[in-house]
């Protein structure tokens, strides 16, 4: 608990579990675990029951609970924190999905200084082995000018891989 | 007038409509926009969720371009909105960071670059009254839904600019528009947001109670102010019916296109023609004049 509060700055161990978090999140319905629930197993150490759940990848940051939480306490904030502890401590995260997405999104801007949304989806597809989802919607969105067979580079690219190299050692010392 | 426009990576892609039909709303206002000379991603979702260095660091090489233009920022994509103010706020209250995110860009920044939804900029800097006053063709008899989804009203002391549980700013621009905003219940529930990419089930889902409590609020469409909201409602609307029950077809359009509409601009100049669920009969039949005319879509 001690590490998770350090990480996200929020005073998670004030959670009464009054469950108000659970109630509005619209994502509860397809948790393994409600945020309320997240909460008291952090209180009572379950490091791993947590960190392999996946209702910490399937959290929206709409940041409903956050709002609405008597205590403050930021939880989408918690969220956030028990995603990268999950990914730093090499926790078996189940199917992947969003760690994956992650990669894949920053590491197009990490290259064009934005996101070049073709060469984003198709890294993450490949990353989940999933070539076919959502194939159907390609050539509307060809056809709607939605989505660009280019990248559009930011004229900034080589300060943002300086940004990207420094942002992670910052993080590796925290 | 002016600010430094920042687009963002959605804006290029997915939401052109949105560019395109804000860069359009703001031209017919007088609202003047000049870009962020190389203007990087502000990370969005996966960087506050990968690391948090990198989170305040992206907004904030953004930011420090905006404060050497010497003019606050206005975007329209309200994941990007959300980023840039949430790392505003980290930089002015937290030291720590503040020097973090400088070693990090290479560069000072205070993080006082003020950061506007094109939304509050419509409402609160340029004004309803001013607005109405601009309307030529009044969206007669449209009944919309007003959505505003999450990141234009939460966490309310970083974002909001109206009531972060029942807003109604977007409302009133509607109605100063001609159309009739309805009332209901979900105007900030979540789409699922970039769960769209990892957990599209969610998103349909979420997505089917969004469209049918609008529906039953007597809305024939959607306004909405953020491209994840859009795609969600409209590119996947389809999959929500198929999985959770058929309704009957129901536009979402950003408010910049119907406020675009109302202020007498082309379907051209607005981008409707990337509406996946098309809104050509419906807006046919409520700019009165035009459909008269022969219809301007």
């Amino acid at each position: 608990m001690r590490e998770v509060e350090r990480l996200s700055g929020t005073p998670l161990s004030a959670c009464f579990q009054c469950h108000k978090c659970s109630t509005g999140c619209p994502i509860g319905p397809n948790m393994d675990l409600l945020p309320s629930q997240i909460m008291r197993l952090i209180h009572l150490g379950e490091a791993s029951e947590v960190l392999e759940s996946q209702a910490i990848w399937l959290c929206a940051s709409c940041e409903a609970c956050t709002t609405r939480c008597p205590m403050e306490i930021d939880i989408a904030g918690v969220m956030d924190t028990l995603r990268m502890m999950a990914v730093a401590r090499k926790a078996a995260i189940p199917d992947a999905h969003g760690e994956k997405f992650n990669r894949s999104f920053l590491g197009s801007v990490r290259r064009h200084g934005r996101v070049f949304e073709l060469g984003m989806m198709m890294a993450y597809k490949l990353r989940c082995g999933d070539l076919l989802s959502d194939v159907d919607k390609a050539p509307k969105m060809f056809a709607k000018g939605k989505l660009k067979m280019l990248p559009n580079r930011s004229g900034n690219v080589n300060e943002v891989r300086q940004v990207f190299r420094r942002a992670e050692e910052e993080e590796d010392q925290r | 007038m002016k600010y430094a426009y920042y687009p963002g990576c959605s804006l290029e892609s997915t939401a052109w409509d949105f560019d395109r039909s804000t860069r359009a709303v703001c031209r017919a206002l007088g609202i003047e926009l000049e870009d962020i000379p190389n203007w990087i991603c502000c990370g969005s979702t996966p960087a506050h969720t990968t690391n948090a260095s990198l989170a305040v660091a992206l907004p904030a090489f953004n930011l420090q371009k905006a404060q050497a233009m010497g003019l606050p920022v206005l975007t329209a994509c309200a994941s990007c909105y959300a980023r840039l103010r949430t790392a505003n706020h980290t930089l002015r209250n937290d030291p720590e960071k503040r020097h973090r995110a400088e070693r990090i860009t290479a560069k000072p920044y205070d993080g006082n670059t003020p950061v506007h939804h094109v939304l509050d900029v419509l409402v609160n800097h340029f004004g309803i009254d001013e607005v109405r006053a601009k309307v030529q063709r009044p969206l007669t008899g449209l009944r919309v839904a007003g959505y505003y989804g999450c990141l234009l009203s939460r966490p309310p002391e970083i974002v909001a600019f109206d009531d972060p549980e029942h807003p109604t700013c977007m409302d009133e621009l509607l109605a100063a528009a001609g159309a009739e905003p309805v009332e209901w219940p979900f105007k900030t529930e979540c789409c699922g947001a970039s769960l769209s990419m990892t957990y599209p089930n969610v998103v349909s889902r979420l997505g089917h109670r969004l469209l049918s409590m609008a529906r039953e609020a007597g809305a024939e469409c959607i306004s909405v102010a953020c491209p994840l909201c859009q795609i969600n409602l409209d590119l996947r609307q389809a999959d929500a019916t198929k999985a959770y029950g058929p309704l009957p077809e129901t536009a979402a359009l950003y408010v910049t296109q119907l406020l675009g509409l109302a202020l007498g601009l082309s379907a051209d100049e607005l981008g409707i023609k990337a509406l996946s669920v098309s809104a050509d009969s419906l807006l046919n039949k409520h700019t009165g004049a035009a459909a008269a005319a022969g219809g301007v879509l």
